[in-house]
């Protein structure tokens, strides 16, 4: 909380740093709180321990992310045919970005669905 | 200009194997003639697709791996699109991945003999490990 105070105060004087300054910080608000294996935040009402996600291609090292490997890709999307976001599954930007374009490709060749399950 | 392509696809479910095998020469026998060469030709069999195509739930997946330029691909999409049986293509140049993926195994290869090196070595203290990235 303290910095989130002072952070407009030193930027302020600077000109023009000013209003993009707080637009900023709001995506990395939820951040540190739920941070990898970071310490639960008071008064978050946190109580769990977030295990620390760590990126599967990256540990396995997987590095051929394939549209044909359906099985895998399938990992990555949720019942709804949603590319699961990263800050669930914790894969990494990198990874990320060929994963999703593998997934759609593989959508576009029905081996995984748009929306829905696949039945 | 080489590159090399994946070209797969899916005919109706009903298709009999001698009709597949006459479509996938046909389709082999453009190849040549517009400067390519065909690496390879895999059937995956039948398949249930994800969502209907042309009011098909299940298809017989067929992957081809084709080498050449864009006119290649070009032919070959054309022949597809007529081909009645063939209910849906996809087309996805891989060698600069392949590239890609060739570059990360010999780096990775690399640094296993630099890590195996100094680990055998390890014993005979420094000097011998500073010797082993310099033969490597």
């Amino acid at each position: 909380m303290a910095d989130e105070t002072k952070a407009p105060e030193q930027s302020a004087p600077r000109s023009e740093s000013g209003p993009g300054r707080p637009g900023g910080d709001r995506p990395r608000f939820g951040g540190p709180g739920r941070g990898p294996g970071g310490p639960p935040r008071e008064g978050g009402g946190r109580k769990f321990f977030r295990r620390k996600k760590v990126c599967k291609f990256c540990t396995e090292k997987i590095e051929d992310i394939n549209y044909k490997d359906y099985r895998l890709l399938g990992q990555f999307v949720a019942e709804s045919g949603k590319i699961v976001p990263r800050r669930l599954t914790g894969v990494c930007a990198p990874h990320q970005h060929r994963l999703s374009a593998a997934i759609k490709q593989a959508r576009n060749i029905a081996l995984l669905p748009f929306a829905g399950r696949a039945s | 200009m080489n590159r090399t392509y994946e070209l797969m696809f899916i005919v109706r479910p009903d298709m009999t194997d001698e009709d597949l095998d006459k479509l996938i020469s046909t389709l082999q026998s453009a190849v040549p003639a517009t400067g390519g060469t065909v690496k390879s030709v895999e059937k995956m069999g039948k398949r249930r697709l994800a969502y209907a195509v042309r009011r098909f739930y299940d298809g017989i997946y067929v992957l081809m791996v084709v080498e050449g330029g864009g006119a290649v691909i070009h032919e070959l999409e054309r022949r597809l699109r007529v081909t009645e049986p063939v209910i849906k293509f996809l087309t996805v140049r891989v060698d600069e991945e392949q590239k890609r993926l060739d570059k990360i195994k010999k780096l990775r290869e690399s640094r296993k003999k630099m890590s195996a090196q100094p680990a055998a070595a390890a014993a005979e203290e420094a000097a011998p490990a500073a010797e082993a990235p310099a033969s490597a």
